[in-house]
């Protein structure tokens, strides 16, 4: 499956982001963490790639070096060909756009919502005061909002309507990928499968690509085609959704959905905890997940497992010297 | 109002809640009003100087110098040269106040503009203007203002600019710190992802959220600023003769203060109601705009929730044998004429070693329902207005303070979503423990410590005796979460009230906690009253379940047998509506509308407005909660049957 490359929309090499590092004043040192460190990722047009990882583990992180909200410290990212970091942070605004996680404080409580959705038109695409006019009505529509919400004040509004808000801010630009920084973990769950089925109705329409970016499995599950699993600043398995999580192959990928409530089911009391994250500033050398890992053999502590086919199944990759053998999931 | 559609429409559109205005705030303020009318009547006199009858205020006539109070032609007397008080003064005030406005205007648009710019850049810009501001900062004021005079030589003109200069940190520092703050703002990233540029995200998103900020340091500031002004001119190096201003006026009063000191009082006094009538305005201002006052809300909390005088008490027997049995229990929010109903009359039961599962939307009441056991509802605007809280008993609703506060942390525990907000930042996990031990029990120091150090290992914090020294901030959220359940169990408690435990949390870490409180209540029957909003964590770790809804319970009943089958329509669209892991194919049915306002309640069922099984008579008369069907009590006139979806 390797002759779709035509369809790939988005290509990420290599992308690390360090924090901190370089020298006070002083000359100290100033500690340093890798928050993504050397993730490649193919984004193929009109999917819903989920990915899933504990907080802290770099999902944020990454999400704003896709939508040039941040800089990597090294690698590169290219949408349809073109190299973001040479494209300028408008030109990738117009194609990659970003939902964030509070909906009421990614907008100004000071602007009007009319304000706050004319912004990516003007100054993203230039547009004139009657094609705005227009547009804002298709588009205060589309996000199933009356068009009179355009005078007020975000304050006004309920968690899920700021959240259609804020979705219909990142569609104003027109973009063609939409990253969505856990967009519903901050709503309660009454108005979570509003949310969830606009954005499936949107993406279906206006023929979207979603990086879809939660700690919900269930979530995630739902609404993704396909799932990556992201520790400690890494990819450590890519999979068709279905496939991940009927036959996860990362013992990591494993802990999640064995940890995951699910309704009507009452786990057998298991003894011993799930383990803690290894200090970021002083990584474990070898596989990250070593000191927490049942599976764990002498090569994981010193080698560090690359991210690939490890059996048939081409589209299913894992970063794991010992997976889970398929056998144990029949 | 019996058709859904038309309620569901008022509950879209409920009217926005009337909150007094600023200005109407301002004026209630006794002392800000009264500095309003006298800055008004100062800065009148001052602005219509040039059309009043006044005298020539530089004339000066030495055959009546030093006239009196009241001298015929001169109301306020003349000074040393003759020259008419009364006009100098108000022209003086003319040019005080000119000055110390502009100086003032100066000061907050170039420390403001400094301060925007520092916040919002950041990095090496920050450090290097904050480095330079601090710099300013660390010469004494007046000493600077001086030197600042010397450099540009005596004069008017020069006495603003350094007043100005003088006070530019003031205003760079404060505006920086708001900057900071909002730069981090999630709507400033949506700015620049809408292609916005630095400067028009400074202009456009900054600058309207720190106006209100600036116009508070200035309200606050221009007094003194006119005060420095007077200073200056006092020293002789602001206003030169013949011109007059309130500081000069001083200061030629000073050289006949024994002979006549009228000349000196006057503008003493003018400088007096001027510079108190701008910091009681400027205070007013402060306070109106602080939100907190706005919502009545700036009173010291109370020990414990205040308590409806007399209480409606149920009658019937509180169970002795059950830990927490709660009946008809009410609580209000009372806001100015509003009464929110937050909690409309809760019953709960809880075995020794059960858990109960408090189940609903935010807003719903679960945490005032929790917080109201213990008396922990800040009063005002709380009040428990009825019910028995019966624990092992006794009734908790009329028992005495002490009781109360013996009860706290000991036989009834507390442990909350955010362990930050209960955890102190600056003291050790371990010394924390310690100190909840000793206020309950009679053990020294090292006893508690050891004891401390246990229940660390009780709740399977690797490294415990290390762990004892870290602060709260040093741990992961998991860890921290573990620390407060620890001090939850250090007085051997019988009831944990848990509020919402795990959300905060990971699922793999969600998962370890909720096995600890499982195991620990089963070791030590110990009984638990979880609040959730996830069904998934209820069917870990709950026996029972009750469904809040709007301030009520609608339903209750076994865990699996709700889950399975609930019999209230509400609990069926809570349990549809969110996705489970190994069904992705699901439909996801939204729950629609919103819930009711607990200060404005329709009659009968206050879900009729969302409920798809809605009949004319469910909004008539009170629905009581009853029993449907093996264990199940639900608050619904039509409920479900086993099996039954909803259309
Ligand atoms: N601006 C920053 N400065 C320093 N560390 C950061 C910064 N942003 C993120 N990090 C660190 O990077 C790691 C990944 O964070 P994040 O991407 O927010 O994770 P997630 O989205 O999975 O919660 C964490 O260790 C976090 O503390
Ligand atoms: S590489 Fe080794 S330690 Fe890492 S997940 Fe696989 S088996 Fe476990
Ligand atoms: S009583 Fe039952 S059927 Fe009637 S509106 Fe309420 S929940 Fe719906
Ligand atoms: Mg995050």
């Amino acid at each position: 499956m390797t002759a779709v490359s035509d369809a790939r929309l988005l290509e990420v090499r290599d992308l690390s982001r360090r924090f901190g590092g370089g020298r006070t004043l002083f000359g100290v040192k100033k500690p340093q963490l890798t928050a993504v460190g050397a993730l490649s990722l193919d984004l193929q047009k009109g999917e819903t790639l989920g990915i899933v990882g504990e907080s802290g583990c770099g999902k944020s992180t990454l999400a704003r070096l896709l939508v040039g909200l941040d800089r990597p410290s090294a690698g590169t990212i290219r949408l349809d060909g073109e190299d973001l970091a040479a494209a300028g942070r408008r030109a990738v605004a117009a194609k990659v756009q970003y939902v964030f996680q509070d909906p009421v404080s990614s907008l100004n409580p000071r602007h009007t919502i009319r304000a706050i959705l004319e912004a990516p038109m003007r100054h993203l695409l230039g547009l004139g005061k009657a094609e705005r006019a227009r547009r804002l009505d298709q588009l205060i529509e589309d996000v199933n909002l009356r068009p009179e919400f355009l005078e007020r004040y975000p304050h006004e509004f309920s968690g899920g309507q700021a959240q259609r808000i804020g979705i219909a801010r990142a569609l104003a630009a027109d973009p063609d990928v939409v990253v969505l920084d856990e967009p519903v973990s901050a709503l309660d769950v009454s108005v979570q499968a509003q949310v969830l089925n606009l954005l499936e109705r949107l993406k279906r329409e206006r023929g979207l690509t979603y990086v879809f970016i939660s700690h919900d499995l269930a979530v995630v599950e739902s609404v993704s085609t396909r799932v990556a699993v992201m520790y400690f600043g890494a990819l450590v398995e890519t999979a068709p959704a279905r496939a991940i999580f009927a036959a996860p192959r990362h013992p990591y990928t494993r802990l999640l959905i064995d940890s995951a409530q699910i309704p009507g089911r009452q786990r057998a009391p298991k003894s011993g905890g799930s383990g803690e994250l290894p200090d970021p500033y002083n990584p474990p050398p070898g596989c990250a997940f070593a000191p927490r890992c049942s599976r764990a053999e002498e090569i994981c502590g010193e080698a560090m497992p690359g991210l690939e086919a490890r059996s048939g199944d081409s589209q299913h990759h894992v970063a794991c010297f010992n997976p889970i053998p398929l056998a144990a999931h029949s | 109002m019996t058709s859904a559609a038309a309620a569901a429409v008022t509950a879209e559109s409920q009217p926005r809640r009337e909150r007094p205005s600023t200005l109407a705030l301002l004026l209630n303020n006794r002392l800000a009003a009264a500095g309003l009318v006298v800055l008004g009547l100062v800065v009148g006199a001052a602005l219509a100087a040039p059309i009043l009858p006044l005298a020539d205020p530089n004339a000066t006539d030495p055959a009546h110098r030093l006239a009196p109070l009241f001298a015929p032609a001169h109301l306020l007397g003349t000074d040393a040269l003759g020259r008419d008080i009364l006009s100098r003064l108000i022209w003086g005030t003319r040019v005080s106040l000119a000055v110390g406005v502009s100086a003032s205007l100066i000061a907050a648009v170039v420390g403001s503009a400094i301060g925007l710019v520092a916040g919002y850049a950041g990095g090496r810009s920050d450090q290097i203007l904050m480095r330079l501001i601090d710099l300013l900062m660390a010469f004494p004021y007046i000493l600077l203002a001086l030197a600042i005079v010397a450099i540009l030589g005596p004069g008017l003109i020069n006495a603003l600019y350094a007043i100005a200069i003088v006070n530019v940190p003031f205003f760079a520092r404060n505006i920086r710190g708001i900057t900071v703050g909002l730069a981090r703002r999630e709507f400033i990233d949506a700015a620049r992802l809408s292609g916005k540029g630095p400067l028009r995200i400074l202009w456009s998103e900054i600058l309207p959220n720190v106006l209100p900020t600036i116009v508070i340091t200035l309200s606050t500031t221009v007094g003194w600023m006119i005060l420095e002004t007077a200073g200056l001119s006092f020293l002789g190096l602001g206003a030169q003769p013949p011109q007059a201003d309130l500081g000069s006026m001083l200061g030629d009063g000073r050289k006949v203060m024994f002979t006549a000191p009228t000349i000196s009082l006057v503008p003493g006094l003018m400088i007096f109601l001027i510079v108190i009538s701008i910091n009681l305005i400027g205070d007013g201002i402060r306070d109106a705009l602080d939100p907190r006052l706005r919502s009545g809300a700036l009173a010291r909390p109370s020990f414990r929730t205040a308590i409806a005088e007399p209480l409606d008490r149920p009658t019937a027997p509180l169970d002795a044998a059950a830990t927490l049995d709660v009946k008809g229990l009410r609580t209000d929010f009372r806001m100015g004429p509003e009464i929110y109903h937050a909690c409309g009359g809760v019953d709960l039961t809880i075995a020794p070693g059960q858990c109960l599962g408090l189940v609903g939307e935010s807003g719903s009441g679960k945490s005032v329902t929790a917080m109201s056991l213990m008396g922990l509802v800040p009063s005002p605007p709380g009040i428990v207005t009825g019910g028995t809280i019966g624990f092992r008993g006794e009734d908790l609703a009329t028992a005495k303070n002490e009781r109360i506060r013996t009860l706290r942390g000991s036989a009834i525990a507390h442990v909350f979503q955010d362990p930050l907000a209960t955890l102190h930042p600056l003291f050790c996990v371990g010394d924390q423990i310690v100190e909840a031990i000793r206020a309950h029990q009679p053990l020294s120091r090292s006893e508690a410590e050891g004891k401390a150090e246990e229940l660390l290992t009780l709740v399977r914090i690797p490294n415990p005796a290390e762990r004892m020294r870290a602060l709260p901030h040093e741990l992961s959220g998991g860890l921290r979460q573990r620390v407060s359940i620890a001090m939850a169990l250090a007085n051997d408690p019988e009831l944990i009230i848990a509020d919402e435990p795990t959300t905060a949390l990971d699922v793999t870490v969600q998962a370890d906690i909720l096995r600890l409180l499982d195991t620990l209540r089963h070791d030590r029957k110990l009984a638990v009253l979880f609040i959730t909003h996830d069904f998934g964590v209820v069917s870990e770790i709950a026996d029972r379940v009750a469904v809040m809804y709007a301030g009520k319970i609608v339903e209750t009943g076994p865990t699996t047998a709700v889950l399975a089958d609930p019999a209230h329509p509400y609990t069926r669209m809570l349990i549809d509506c969110v996705p489970v892991m190994g069904e992705p194919e699901r439909r996801l049915d939204a729950v629609r509308g919103r819930p009711p306002a607990v200060n404005q309640l329709p009659a009968g069922c206050s879900f009729a407005a969302r409920c798809p099984r809605v009949e004319p008579d469910c909004s008539t008369g009170e629905i009581v909660l009853d029993e449907k069907r093996n264990g199940l009590q639900a608050r619904c006139l039509h409920p479900l049957e086993p099996g039954e979806t909803l259309a």
